[in-house]
């Protein structure tokens, strides 16, 4: 296989873990909104955690995205 | 109706504007240009004053500028510019109580200037170019540039390190055998604790650095995506509007990042500090 090519196929697959990174955001959001209905007063406590929750996850998706532009452009 | 959008489209793709916009790729804004080259031709030891200094400068002198003019006439009624100052002062003070407890209050300064610091370089880099700026003014994130980041996580961690190793002395090591484990599973944790300490400051860096990147990045593209339609012309150039509209999405989101970012790096530098102090925990 061309070298160049395999470059652009490892880009690919090194954005897979953005699979694990839906579901973490997927199920983060939905326990936090099923926690928010089934206690609204407890929404305001629940907001800080949340975002940091989000943040952590978000940036799994990011490292990977790191790794395919290394790939990509060195 | 959509003859008149193309007609008007096409004489905005023509105008000068649109010309940085056509030939700049995503990563042209990360480039980095001496502005004041120090010493005057560069070698081995290059202390130029660059696009990014001129930025973390920039950010700096906000910082510096609007807590100034924030506490200048203090109030017990506060006016505008007090109570955003003071909001920021009790959100962040709040955020290292609830973190650390109160015997950490004299690590406060450190974590408010880190997250003042990041959080303006991230936020200012997010602000519009002027068209027809020259390339090393243009808008710039210190933030996108992973050895920044990686200075300030190291800095993080280093403090961590020295202030462990004056409250405790050796006793900051038991921080790499946590209390309640079975003695038998030890060889295990022990090098698992080690490297998870030891990639603190990686993740702290790369975490921010990657966030800015790849909004930025995102941000170009979709930019870019409006100008090729636009170059189309015709029906496609009126569907431009959605990748437009996407990016203002993206805008938003980007604004939300700059702070979660900034406030997740000083929560972190919370937490590795709390473990400085409790090594056994």
């Amino acid at each position: 296989m061309d070298a160049e090519a395999a470059k652009y196929i490892g880009a690919g697959l090194a954005v897979l873990p953005l699979f694990g990174v839906g579901l973490g955001l997927g199920i983060l959001f939905g326990n936090f909104m099923q926690g928010a209905f089934r206690n609204p007063s407890a929404t305001s406590a629940l907001t800080p955690n949340f975002y940091i929750a989000f943040a952590l996850t978000e940036a799994t998706g990011l490292f990977a995205l790191v790794i395919a532009f290394l790939i990509l452009f060195s | 109706m959509a003859g008149m959008m193309t007609e008007m489209l096409n004489q905005l793709m023509q105008s000068t504007f649109m010309d940085i916009a056509k030939v700049a790729g995503p990563l042209e804004q990360f480039e980095i240009t001496r502005l004041i080259p120090v010493p005057a031709n560069p070698g081995a030891i290059d202390l130029s004053v660059t696009n990014s200094t001129l930025w973390m400068f920039i950010g700096l002198g906000v910082a510096v500028l609007f807590l100034t003019a924030a506490t200048r006439r203090l109030s017990l009624i506060p006016g505008g510019m007090q109570s955003m100052a003071e909001m920021t002062y009790e959100f962040i003070a709040k955020m290292v109580r609830d973190a650390m407890g109160d015997e950490v209050r004299p690590f406060f300064p450190f974590v408010f200037t880190l997250f003042m610091f990041v959080f303006l370089s991230n936020f200012l880099g997010l602000l519009p170019t002027i068209p027809g700026t020259p390339k090393g003014l243009a808008v710039f994130t210190p933030t996108s540039h992973i050895i920044v980041t990686f200075a300030l996580a190291a800095l993080t961690v280093g403090l961590v390190v020295v202030v462990g190793f004056v409250k405790n002395g050796f006793g900051f090591l038991r921080l790499f055998a946590p209390a309640g484990v079975p003695l038998w599973l030890m060889p295990l944790i022990v090098p698992i604790e080690i490297v998870s300490f030891l990639s603190r400051p990686v993740s702290l860096a790369i975490r921010l650095f990657a966030n800015m990147l790849a909004g930025h990045i995102v941000l170009k593209v979709f930019a870019g995506f409006v100008v090729s339609m636009l170059s189309v012309g015709g029906f496609i150039g009126v569907l431009s509007l959605l990748p437009m509209l996407g990016m203002v999405g993206v805008f938003l989101l980007e604004f939300l990042v700059a702070f979660l970012q900034a406030f997740v790096f000083a929560v972190l530098a919370c937490i590795y500090l709390q473990d400085a102090l409790h090594p056994a925990h």
